[in-house]
């Protein structure tokens, strides 16, 4: 039965963004802090450390999940996506994140990370959205600018543009 | 805000954690999901000096609807429960209840079985457990045994489970043809607690009316087919009996008037779908 010593770094295997990746880990450490400071992936942000703000939300095993809510040793053998997986090549943004900008979703860009890895794994499963799926939905984000209401634009729009172009997600 | 200190015991078997359980008993907690207890570390609530991962072992990750039941399994999610046509032809009150749990997001890791070991008194998943008159399969190196859901919630988080046992299941009895289920809840946005929840079942010749949120945990009652103001009086009754809880987010007259108000529109809408 494996067992990891609390006082001790373990080695934490996963695929990030479709590369292995590994790092060692005290077993308390959160999986936030795993990717921001042991892989330097600062695109995951971390608001309120408690699965309420939803600004940490990355994909686990193909599905939205609060990082902040998971140890890292957890995540051992798992395959991750994080924000910095969303855009198709460095300098060229995808096409949520292009209707982001066009709607101006975003101000300070806290939340914004979190808000894109839960929509774009949701219009993946559901390409037709109506708002109020949208809404229920981005009930699980808090954004302390926008007033949301150019989210649920950028979101619509985003729907309607991968429903067109849907090789090019 | 960072957990402290503590070992990690990725189980291999339930005899593993079975083992580790019998040695750290009071000191150790299971961890499924972890969207209860991750918080609950991170904000130093609890200090164990042992996790015991138990979402690895294949056999508790079974939905098993047998005969008139309905077994689910410690490490099965709520997202996967949600998606279960086995919870929604069996268990129609459950997968009623499940959209209020957490948000989507939380949901696709969370237990349903972590829920129930934690026993927030606002949460949806030991309501509905009371409410259908379900059961908590507990095992630990020395024996299993069943614990009713109206005798395993004692308190404000606070459960019948002896420290060296874990809980390998939530069982529900399945929905009888001659019954009908129904569940509201009020909070002040989508996915968080519960300030309210009510959960009815109805048949021909009763109500069984649960409430969570209110009181230091979920409550229930059973009435006669009782309807118009008889009804009303039942459930003003209730209402007084139950020890309201005052938080920032609600008074206990608030709350009181909640489970009156939401409590008939919960047994109502019930009977609508008796037909």
């Amino acid at each position: 039965m494996p067992r990891l010593s609390a006082e001790r770094r373990h080695r934490v295997r996963f695929t990030l963004n479709g590369s292995a990746v590994e790092a060692e880990a005290e077993p308390r450490m959160l999986l936030t802090d795993f990717l921001r400071h042991e892989l330097g992936m600062t695109g995951t942000h971390v608001g309120c450390e408690h699965g309420v703000c939803g600004a940490c939300t990355i994909e686990i095993n193909g599905v939205p999940a609060r990082a902040c809510l998971t140890l890292a040793v957890q995540a051992d053998g798992a395959t991750i996506r994080t924000v910095e997986a969303l855009a198709p090549e460095p300098g060229r943004l995808s096409i949520l994140q292009e209707a982001f900008r066009r709607h101006h979703a975003l101000q300070c860009g806290f939340c914004t990370a979190g808000i894109l890895m839960s929509l774009d794994n949701y219009l993946r499963q559901r390409p037709n959205p109506t708002e109020e799926n949208l809404r229920v939905f981005l009930g699980g984000h808090l954004c302390r600018c926008t007033g949301y209401v150019p989210i649920l634009a950028a979101a619509m729009d985003a729907a309607k543009r991968l429903r067109e172009v849907p090789a090019n997600a | 805000m960072k957990p402290p200190n503590f070992d990690y015991i990725r189980a291999e078997s339930v005899a593993e954690a079975h083992a580790a359980l019998a040695e750290y008993g009071g000191e150790a907690r299971v961890i499924a999901g972890g969207q209860t207890l991750v918080p609950m570390l991170s904000m130093r609530l609890a200090r164990p000096k042992v996790l015991i991962d138990i979402m690895h072992l294949a056999e508790l990750k079974d939905i098993a609807a047998k005969g008139d039941a309905l077994r689910i399994g410690a490490g099965v999610r709520q997202a996967e429960a949600l998606a279960s046509r086995d919870v929604a032809e069996k268990a129609p009150l459950l997968a009623a209840a499940l959209p209020w749990v957490g948000h989507a997001q939380t949901r696709n890791r969370g237990t349903l079985c972590g829920s129930v070991a934690h026993a927030d008194p606002s949460a949806e998943i030991p309501l509905v457990l009371l409410a259908l008159g379900g059961s908590v399969a507990l095992s630990s190196h020395r024996k299993r045994r069943s614990v009713s859901a109206a005798d395993f919630f004692t308190g404000m988080m606070s459960t019948a489970r002896a420290d060296d046992e874990m809980i390998e299941a939530i069982v529900l009895p399945a929905k009888r043809p001659d019954t009908s289920t129904a569940f509201q809840e009020f909070g002040r946005r989508h996915g968080d607690f519960a300030i309210v929840a009510c959960a009815a079942v109805v048949s021909p010749d009763g109500i069984t009316f649960a409430v969570g949120g209110v009181a230091d945990k979920p409550e229930r009652r059973d009435f006669p087919a009782l309807d118009g103001s008889p009804l009303d009086d039942a459930i003003d009754a209730f209402a007084w009996e139950l020890d309201a809880r005052e938080d920032l987010h609600a008074t206990a007259p608030y709350r009181r008037e909640l489970v009156r108000r939401m409590g008939r529109a919960t047994i109502e809408e019930a009977r609508r779908c008796l037909a």
